[in-house]
């Protein structure tokens, strides 16, 4: 039991010390790092205050600390994935959006300078 | 008079477009023809062009449904009043674009499909592909309120109404069937005509029961989430 929280301690730091390397370095934006140092933040303090894990797996109704905090991290990490998801799709629309504009504008330049280039 | 626009989407079909452009021309002298390019590796760009064709190059690959509404945008913007999409593999005979275009002046209707179903048997259509109009003939019938025959065929005919609605709004990995419940949500309608199917001119369908099954999965979520969607997320 308190191997696992020790490791869970140690994950957390790991990933805190990450996201915070991650982002010194510009590999993520300040924005996205928000969530995953939420997460790493919210493991560390569960994984160090034993008594706040007991009383939700009791309100869970979960036999135990250990599987209390399996559930909240698996339920953590669902809520950050999701939240990459709804990311994602939003700049897929954009992504598509400026490549359907740039061709779009593209294709009215050439059309302008091929009637210029008549004209003339 | 109307302004109409044939809209080509293409995605390596260098052996394939420059005879349908020709085709297309030969039927409707004098219409532009509209070739666009979904970011071949080919040599379809180049081949359209010397057909006759203007391009319209995406910078990178959308897949179709980022295609078509790239050109009915286009089109929307230049202020063409019809739009008929004529796949790039020759499977649709060119010579059943004005039975499209007379529908849509006479009808009065937002879309006219051209379906291979309507007064002939669905000559040149896979099995598999006959399994799945099957299949979405029976979903989207609850859906549209009305029965439709050929719900993915790609020989399709807008008007501006339709155009406004998909230049802000189109599926897009399979757009044909989702198409018909975004203009069901406008209150929209739609009407088939027989169209002729051809094999195509180069190349072998990508279909496989795999790809099958994850089309069939794809379409009926995006069937259903057009049926749910807020209208107010996307502009």
């Amino acid at each position: 039991m308190d191997r696992l929280l020790n490791v869970m301690t140690g994950f957390s730091v790991l990933l805190i010390g990450l996201v915070l390397v991650s982002v010194r370095r510009a590999h993520i934006r300040v924005e996205y790092s928000v969530s995953w140092l939420a997460v790493g933040l919210a493991l560390l303090v569960l994984s160090r205050w034993r008594s706040l894990l007991d009383r939700i797996g009791g309100m869970m109704g979960l036999d135990g600390a250990p599987v209390a905090l399996l559930v909240v991290t698996g339920a953590l990490f669902l809520l950050v994935l999701y939240r990459l998801s709804m990311m994602i799709s939003s700049l897929k629309d954009s992504n598509i959006a400026l490549a359907q504009r740039l061709a779009i504008l593209e294709f009215r330049l050439e059309s302008n300078e091929e009637t210029k280039t008549q004209r003339s | 008079m109307s302004r109409l626009l044939i809209l080509i989407p293409a995605y390596n079909e260098q052996g394939a477009i420059g005879g349908v452009v020709n085709d297309v021309q030969a039927v409707m002298p004098g219409t532009p023809v509209l070739v666009v390019d979904d970011c071949s590796v080919d040599e379809t760009v180049p081949t359209a062009r010397a057909a006759g064709a203007r391009v319209l190059p995406l910078p990178h690959h959308l897949g179709l449904g980022g295609a078509v509404q790239a050109g009915y945008k286009l089109a929307y913007e230049l202020g063409f009043d019809y739009v008929i999409r004529v796949d790039g593999d020759g499977q649709h005979d060119p010579r059943d674009i004005p039975k499209i275009l007379e529908a849509l002046e006479s009808e009065g209707c937002e879309m006219v499909i051209g379906s291979r179903f309507v007064g002939g048997s669905g000559e040149h259509t896979g099995m598999l592909r006959a399994i799945g109009i099957v299949f979405f003939r029976a979903v989207l019938r609850p859906i549209l309120g009305r029965p439709v025959r050929d719900p993915t065929s790609g020989f399709v005919g807008v008007n501006r109404r339709a155009l406004s609605v998909f230049s802000a709004s189109f599926p897009l990995e399979y757009p044909e069937i989702e198409a018909l419940v975004v203009l069901q949500r406008k209150r929209f309608r739609f009407v088939e005509v027989p169209c002729r199917m051809r094999p195509r001119r180069t190349g072998r369908t990508t279909i496989t029961p795999l790809k099958s099954i994850y089309y069939m999965v794809h379409v009926i979520l995006g069937v259903f989430v057009n049926v749910l969607k807020f209208e107010g997320r996307r502009k």
